[in-house]
């Protein structure tokens, strides 16, 4: 990071270079299967972006991957990596599913809220744990997260096997939740403005993960909460010095970061699904690693980069369906190529691209 | 008698679990040892796993398998080691890329290859291990006791579970009895040392990871072409995790890895076998929670309610020379 | 390699004309844009101690790191006993008889010392053969140069004078002709140091060179025979230590001659601002760090602790600042009792007025990647002045700060600019400004000029005193006995914990300090 480059060229820039090079990576690994990379990439453009029901698409993917990719940013500006976000989205499923079947005669007003703070509590809760142990005993976080993701996984197949099923019924998931508790799609909205678009999965929560966004700009470059996390993320001696209770700071950064990934469940279970079943995470949890990695840990890059891993949800279904030897785990591929490369290699372009830009300076001052 | 050959059957296949957490746990030894942490144990494993199975099936030998297996695990170990020694990356971030590389392209090159859905075919004979009867075991078979002990427990695993074991007691010679095994101790502590004494810390490194690729290797391998027959999605179904906790669990030291290892692989024999069981005051014990049971423990583990672990020095952080 | 060694030693000849064991010519190197060696040319005659002064940051330590293989230098030559060489690693430089001790010891801490001694030189593949040889070798240097050290020991049981001796027998056992130290006094007392240098005179006897990098002229004066003075990069000067005084190299250091004394009247103590009764303090591993410390330090008075690093005051200064706890004893700040065996924190004792510059801003005073005006209101973050609830202040802050930098003069005035891009001095100032503008009842102040230009120094103890003058009491530690003697109107001795003599510098020497430094109290004797 202090390789003194340019804002731009550290935001922006060597971002576009990784990302350049993942892509690169990928179409490679679409070579190898015998298809067109070119091609391919077509098929995900178009399927992502080419018609109204492909953006709603692109875009509700898009609004779990904001939440994971906060939830991720959060605890990085802690100096925590939380690689729990599927286990913590996982069981906050419950809360937002509790809220949803106590309440689902009334109207989606009254739930939202509710719902929102189910979520948010039941995966504060669950990071909370982790960063409680962390804070305290000493815990290594990553390793604690990924063990909790497990336990994650057990706890809700038990609850949807044992407690919350519908009984008499073989699937492994709660009853569908009356109109109550349904979260307005987009085509719902515009309707009530005379507007028309195609309908798709796109609902209210897409607002709650801008409205999110927002609040975590407030808090990590506006309030004193974000200062002492970030200090202690820098330096957790200097946040001693500074009265800062690292501990309590850990757990609190947890929590928000948990309740970030609980959100996620509001999209999931009472903006689509309408009932919590087995399974929903769907790996969302960890694609907010690569979200939050290449958004730069700040909420504009994330929502960019949550787009992009939306349309690449999207658009690779598409791509499944038009070339099947390239199966939907391609996005698995780009996805870990992403992190590989804007994570794990960011220093790769650095030095060159440090070089090129003081050798440039250098010709202009000499001019 | 029931209880004994239930527990022996109980114990016979923890052992089978044993020695696929061992090759991955000493894997992990090797690497963290050296001062690069590694959570894409599970990755390598699964990579392993996929190209262990498609070699053998495409060979029809199961070495020849093993040989791919080791190959694909040492590639992704590499990219690890550039990761995280030559550019100085994030290792834990690295190790996710890893998972999820290992994870999407088994199953994207399964299905360009065979066909199957990501399965690779299932293969017999000779392009698997198949169990082998050690010598004696009709000699001994009317000795009580031990007769059985040594036909049920002892023999009649593949050549692999032996390796596994063999494995400790050679691990721990390489680690304090070589040369290198010093210095690799030395880099994951302290690499300056290492450093000023002449030696690359970065080769030294490489060798490390290269290491574990190889022991992952056989691991994947153990997974597709000797407990089982072919390789399906997700087969490494979070072992790699696991052994992970069981490195921490064994202090990084071989002969504890092994006791966490075989604690470990028989809770989860023990987990599969105990299903539904009744306790009398408790009630039933859910299937859920005894699966889940390894994770609990090793989280109870870490926050140090049982001693403490204090991982290698230099652990997690790039190697840069000083101004 | 080993073997290699000794033939170099072997063809080594004897005459009068023989050529000077190090021969540099013409050394540059630069990092970036700085240029931390400039045409360095050095020459050390062979069998003699030479010593390297210079400031921090002079570019002593890039040319031996350069002479060790760390760093290749951009243009110039190396000689070794008259024969050009190429060195590309720390294995060349040992293979050219070249040893070195690190200011920070390159030890393993979880090893012992035989295979600490043996790493990196190792026979073969196996390690029983190497190991065993290693110990008959070092049995025989233990009895040359009276280096015993347990060889069975770990590392981390030993105390830094111990560790300091494995690192020299890890240069002899690898056949060093050459020994470089880096700084070898800065952890050790002065009897200890004064052991070293006795080593030194036994090692030149055996006809070793011996290359002492040090910025403590006492030691310059003391053992050498020969000394090169080093000032921004550049060799100024190359004298032989009998013609030269110490005046005369502290003036080639810095370039203008320094004012050793700091001008400032007598203090006038008042009232007692802090009062440390019976501390006593351990640190993460159960060490007992600080064993029963009683002090006090009154209005308008600036109290000095001198001693060794590493013997407790590094703890002193955390325990009342609120950072770290203690096991027993009371701290009390203007009368009010601080509670630092428990519940106390680092903001309780600012809220006590209670200011702390750190001994390592780097580490705790600063963050480096933070801005000016977030690192002016570090620790002060959540004072109503600076945050209304939830939210902080900024536009506030950043007047402040602002403000702040053209009374501190601090450069360039940025409030925007990341800490760590600003120099040494400027950021000490930053750490000072934040400190003292709170107007503290009581400043604790730790190692104020380390790594800091001549510049900043004076307006740093300026500033020191203008605060005392102004009725505060101010507690400064430093392990630079010429800081503390010319600042403190009361020095505090600090030896294993313990308080080893009180001095008025008035009435005291550099020589009675030291003693007490090393645990010996005359007076009480």
């Amino acid at each position: 990071m202090n390789q003194d480059l340019p804002r731009w060229a550290d935001m922006v820039l060597i971002p576009a270079l990784n990302l350049a090079m993942a892509l690169l990576m990928s179409g490679l690994v679409v070579i190898i299967i015998g298809e067109n990379p070119i091609e391919a990439m077509k098929y995900l453009v178009y399927g992502s972006l080419g018609y109204g029901e492909g953006i709603g698409y692109t875009l509700y993917y898009a609004t779990n991957f904001i939440f994971t990719g906060l939830a991720v940013a959060v605890a990085f500006h802690a100096g925590l990596f939380n690689i729990g976000g599927e286990g913590q989205a996982y069981v906050a499923g419950i809360g937002v599913a509790i809220a949803c079947l106590w309440l689902d005669n009334t109207h989606w007003l009254i739930v939202f809220p509710l719902a929102i703070f189910g979520g948010a509590a039941f995966g504060a809760l669950w990071a909370a744990i982790p960063g409680y142990l962390q804070a305290k005993r000493g815990s290594h976080i990553v390793i604690t997260t990924i063990m909790f993701n497990f336990i994650a996984s057990a706890l809700l197949v038990y609850l949807l096997v044992n407690v919350m099923k519908v009984p008499g019924s073989m699937a492994t998931e709660t009853r569908s939740f009356e109109a109550g508790a349904h979260l307005p799609f987009m085509s719902d909205i515009f309707a009530w403005f005379g507007l028309k678009i195609e309908k798709s999965p796109l609902n209210l929560s897409f607002f709650l993960a801008i409205a999110a966004s927002v609040a975590v700009w407030i808090l990590i470059w506006k309030t004193k909460l974000g200062y002492a996390m970030r200090t202690l993320g820098f330096s957790s001696t200097a946040a001693l010095y500074a009265g800062i209770s690292p501990a309590r700071i850990i757990i609190i950064a947890m929590s928000i970061s948990g309740a970030l990934a609980g959100l996620m469940a509001v999209n999931e279970i009472m903006g689509v699904q309408h009932r919590l079943l087995l399974g929903y995470t769907a790996g969302y949890g960890f694609v907010g690693i690569a979200v939050a990695l290449m958004g730069r840990n700040h909420p504009v890059g994330i929502f960019f980069a949550a787009i992009l891993f939306g349309m690449l949800y999207q658009g690779g279904a598409e791509l499944a369906f038009e070339m099947p030897a390239i199966t939907r785990d391609m996005i698995v591929v780009i996805q870990g190529m992403v992190i590989l490369f804007t994570g794990a290699m960011d220093h790769m372009f650095r030095p060159t691209v440090a070089r090129l830009l003081s050798f440039t300076r250098s010709q202009q001052e000499g001019a | 008698m029931e209880t004994i050959e239930l527990a022996i059957q109980v114990l016979d296949s923890g052992l089978r679990l044993t020695a696929l957490l061992l090759f991955a746990c000493l894997a992990g030894l090797f690497s963290e040892r050296s001062g690069i942490f590694d959570i894409g144990l599970e990755g390598k494993l699964l990579g392993a796993a996929f190209a262990a199975g498609a070699g053998a099936a495409v060979t029809g030998s199961a070495w020849l398998g093993l040989l791919c297996g080791i190959g694909v695990s040492v590639v992704l170990s590499l990219m690890h080691g550039l990761a995280s020694i030559t550019f100085r990356g994030n290792q834990i971030i690295s190790g996710v890329a890893i998972n999820f590389l290992a994870a999407g392209m088994a199953i994207l090159f399964g299905q360009a290859w065979f066909g199957r859905g990501g399965n690779t075919p299932s293969v017999t004979g000779a392009a698997k291990f198949n169990d082998i009867s050690l010598p004696l075991v009709d000699t001994l078979n009317n000795v009580p006791v031990i007769g059985m002990l040594y036909r049920e427990l002892i023999s009649g695993h593949t050549i692999l579970v032996y390796i596994a074991f063999a494995f400790v007691p050679l691990t721990w010679f390489i680690l304090f009895r070589t040369r290198f095994g010093l210095r690799l101790r030395a880099v994951g502590e302290c690499p300056e040392a290492v450093d000023t004494a002449g030696i690359s810390v970065i080769w030294l490194r490489y060798r490390a990871v290269i290491i574990c690729g190889i022991l992952c290797g056989f691991g994947g391998a153990y997974l597709s072409i000797s407990q089982n027959s072919f390789f399906v999605r997700d087969m490494s179904a979070g072992k790699g995790f696991v052994a992970l906790a069981a490195l921490i669990f064994a202090r990084w030291m071989p002969f504890n890895a092994l006791v966490s290892c075989l604690l470990f692989g028989i809770l989860e024999a023990s987990a599969i076998a105990f299903q539904g069981i009744t306790i009398p005051g408790i009630g039933e014990i859910p299937v859920q929670f005894i699966q889940a049971l390894p994770y609990i423990l090793t989280v109870i583990l870490l926050a140090g309610f049982v001693g403490k672990a204090v991982p290698p020095k230099a652990g997690g952080v790039p190697y840069v020379k000083e101004r | 390699m080993q073997t290699q060694t000794t033939a170099t030693r072997q063809q080594l000849p004897d005459a009068a004309g023989e050529p000077p064991a190090i021969e540099l010519i013409g050394i540059n190197k630069s990092f970036g844009n700085v240029r931390a060696n400039r045409d360095i040319d050095l020459s050390i005659k062979k069998g003699s101690i030479h010593g390297i002064v210079g400031e921090n940051g002079a570019g002593k330590s890039t040319l031996m790191s350069i002479l060790y293989g760390f760093y290749q230098a951009d243009s110039g030559e190396i000689k070794v006993n008259g024969k050009k060489v190429h060195i590309a690693g720390p294995r060349a430089a040992i293979a050219a008889g070249i040893g070195m001790v690190h200011q920070h010891f390159m030890l393993v801490e979880n090893i012992s010392v035989l295979e600490n001694v043996v790493l990196g030189a190792e026979d073969g593949p196996w390690l029983k053969g190497s190991l065993d040889r290693a110990r008959t070798h070092l049995e025989k240097l233990a009895r040359e140069y009276e280096l015993e050290v347990d060889p069975d020991a770990l590392i981390c049981d030993l105390s830094v004078g111990f560790q300091q001796r494995v690192e020299i027998l890890k240069a002899l056992y690898r056949g060093a002709d050459i020994l470089i130290l880096d700084e070898p006094t800065g952890v050790l007392t002065p009897s200890q140091a004064d052991h070293l240098f006795q080593i030194f005179e036994q090692l030149k006897q055996q006809g070793k060179t011996i290359i002492l990098i040090t910025h403590k002229l006492r030691e310059i004066m003391a053992v050498t025979d020969t000394v090169s003075v080093m000032r921004q990069g550049a060799m100024t000067a190359e004298v032989k230590t009998s013609e030269t005084s110490p005046a005369q190299l502290a003036e080639l250091m810095v370039g203008r001659p320094i004012l050793m004394r700091v001008e400032k009247t007598k203090s006038q103590p008042g009232e007692p601002i802090l009062q440390v009764d019976d501390l006593r303090v351990f640190n993460q591993q159960g060490v007992e760090r600080i064993k029963g410390i009683s002090l006090s330090v009154h209005a308008g008075e600036i109290v000095g602790v001198a001693g060794v690093a590493g013997n407790g005051q590094s703890e002193l200064l955390e325990t009342i600042a609120g950072i770290r706890h203690a096991k027993s004893g009371t701290v009390r700040i203007g009368g009010v009792a601080a509670g630092v065996t428990g519940n106390s924190n680092a903001k309780t004792l600012r809220h006590l007025g209670v200011s702390h510059v750190p001994e390592d801003r780097h580490k705790m005073g600063m963050i480096g990647p933070f801005e000016e005006w977030e690192n002016s209101v570090l620790g002060l973050h959540d004072e109503p002045e600076n945050s209304g609830g939830f939210i902080m202040k900024i536009q506030t802050i950043l007047q402040h700060a602002d403000d702040q930098m053209q009374r501190y003069d601090i450069r360039p005035p940025n409030v925007h600019l990341r800490a760590e891009n600003f120099s040494g001095g400027n950021q000490q100032k930053i750490v000072l400004a934040r400190e003292i503008d709170r107007e503290p009842q009581l400043l604790l102040i730790g190692q104020p000029t380390r790594g800091v230009d001549i510049g900043a120094i004076e307006f740093i103890h300026k500033q020191i005193i203008e605060l005392r003058d102004r009725g505060n009491a101010i507690l400064l530690v430093s392990v630079e006995l010429e800081e503390i003697m010319s600042l403190s109107d009361r020095i505090i001795v600090m030896f294993d914990g313990h308080i080893s003599g009180e001095r008025d510098p008035e009435f005291t020497n550099e020589k009675e300090l030291g003693l007490l430094m090393a645990g010996i109290n005359e007076a009480a004797q």
